[in-house]
């Protein structure tokens, strides 16, 4: 069935690229993963790393609190205005794919109160391997594991480890002490992923968030196009 | 349940069978008039004057946002995109339950049926999400006040055709004093798992 998109009228009702007045909209990114993976790190150094180029909103999903966006908030990564929270008051994936609408008037909300954006981040709450994010959502969305999360969960795959389009190991600092195998986890994720992208990042480091900044730079260049 | 009013079944069925006769064929009469042409603009009105609890007003605007982007996105019709238009950040749930239905060529028994009928399935299943309530029996307390429900859908048909010629005020007012009061209450909480 070809439903039509109005692209003049009161609002749009997902994934529609125009904006009511026919601006396009906010590029959309979205960031998944375990729990504690470094999700809410990566957002705060991505901002920190995008806000002087970019216009940013971030979304922060948790299921009963309002954590992320307060870590957010307390680190002055954006002006409050900048940063909602939902609270998903459920498994997290569910907000960000089998009801996203919470998650769409969020975004819309923000394009409206602090627009025009140039990109949002759409946090996900930690979640299994599985969870991914709707189409109707977001237009790209990172996968972020950790070392220390096991280094067979790249060998597990599962959705977010499979399809997302870049897959982020974080905290490769950490390997020496957890005893994983980088190069066994390269492997793996390559096995997986065949030519998706896969970054390895130690927040800890020098250069930080440097790869994954340079990703959505890439992707905000190929959406404005 | 966090103040000990639904403990089981039967507690969880005491509570269905007064939301349903107040908050539910509220919401069941205002859907129906919907469905039968009602302007919905005075029926939100209604609705509003109908809501005490400020919290319960944003959370039936917010339901109502969340249907009206599903409804838009499974039935384009003219009354769906006006209303919308007019009430951006949401108008309240039955309205747009109604509307819906309209445009999916429903009948006003029908939308008056989905209204009643979530009035009471919403606590039987976060009783289960909540209390760990065997689900079985949840849904043995639905069966239950069924009959209740085709009752309500009844009147909620009746209310909703005095409106057409007798206006908006011709709507039940049935209230729940304390549904209002724990939604203020609920509303301060610092952890909440469910925002209506
Ligand atoms: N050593 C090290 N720690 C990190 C790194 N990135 C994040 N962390 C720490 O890991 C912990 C969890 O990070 P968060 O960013 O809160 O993780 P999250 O994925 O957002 O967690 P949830 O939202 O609860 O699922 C925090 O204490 C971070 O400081 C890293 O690269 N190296
Ligand atoms: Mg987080």
């Amino acid at each position: 069935m070809h439903l039509e998109h109005h692209h003049d009228g009161p609002g749009a009702v997902s994934a529609d690229a125009r904006r009511p007045d026919g601006a396009r909209r906010a590029l959309r990114i979205g960031l998944g993963g375990p729990v504690g993976s470094g999700k809410t790190a990566t957002v705060a150094a991505l901002c920190r790393a995008l806000r002087d180029e970019l216009s940013l909103a971030v979304v922060t999903n948790d299921i009963y609190t309002r954590e992320d966006a307060e870590f957010l908030l307390r680190e002055a990564v954006l002006p409050p205005e900048r940063i909602t929270a939902v609270e998903t008051g459920a498994c997290p994936h569910t907000a960000i794919r089998d009801d996203i609408s919470a998650n769409l008037e969020a975004v819309e909300d923000l394009e409206d109160e602090v627009g025009p954006l140039d990109l949002i981040l759409v946090e996900s709450g930690g979640d299994n391997l599985t969870a991914t994010f709707s189409k109707g959502l977001v237009d790209a969305q990172i996968f972020v594991i950790d070392v220390a999360g096991g280094d067979d969960i790249p060998r597990k795959g599962g959705p977010g480890v499979t399809t997302a389009d870049l897959l982020v190991v974080n905290k490769t600092d950490l390997a020496p002490y957890v005893g994983s195998d980088l190069e066994r986890m390269a492997a793996d994720a390559k096995a997986q992923r065949a030519e998706l992208p896969v970054v390895f990042q130690s927040l800890r480091s020098e250069a930080g968030v440097a790869d994954v900044a340079g990703w959505v730079r890439a992707q905000l260049a190929a959406w404005t196009a | 349940m966090k103040a000990g009013r639904i403990t089981g079944a039967a507690s969880l069925e005491a509570f269905c069978r007064g939301r349903l006769h107040t908050a539910g064929l509220v919401s069941a009469s205002l859907a129906a008039a919907a469905v039968l042409g009602v302007d919905p603009a005075a029926l939100d009105a209604a609705a509003d004057a109908r809501t005490p609890s400020p919290a319960l007003r944003i959370a039936g605007r917010k339901l109502g946002r969340q249907l009206m982007r599903a409804a838009r996105a499974t039935w384009p019709l003219g009354e769906l995109e006006a209303l919308a238009r007019e009430f951006p950040k949401g108008a309240h749930q039955p309205v747009v339950l109604g509307l819906a239905a309209r445009a999916a060529g429903l009948e006003a028994v029908d939308a008056a049926y989905c209204a009643a009928y979530e009035s009471v399935s919403g606590p039987a299943s976060a009783t289960v999400r909540l209390l760990s309530l065997d689900p079985f029996d949840a849904t043995g307390v639905l069966a239950r006040v069924a009959p209740e429900v085709d009752r309500v859908a009844d009147r909620a048909v009746e209310a909703a055709r005095r409106v057409v010629d007798g206006g908006v005020d011709a709507l039940p007012a049935a209230s729940a004093p304390l549904l209002e009061i724990s939604a203020e209450v609920h509303a301060a909480w610092a952890v909440r798992l469910f925002a209506s």
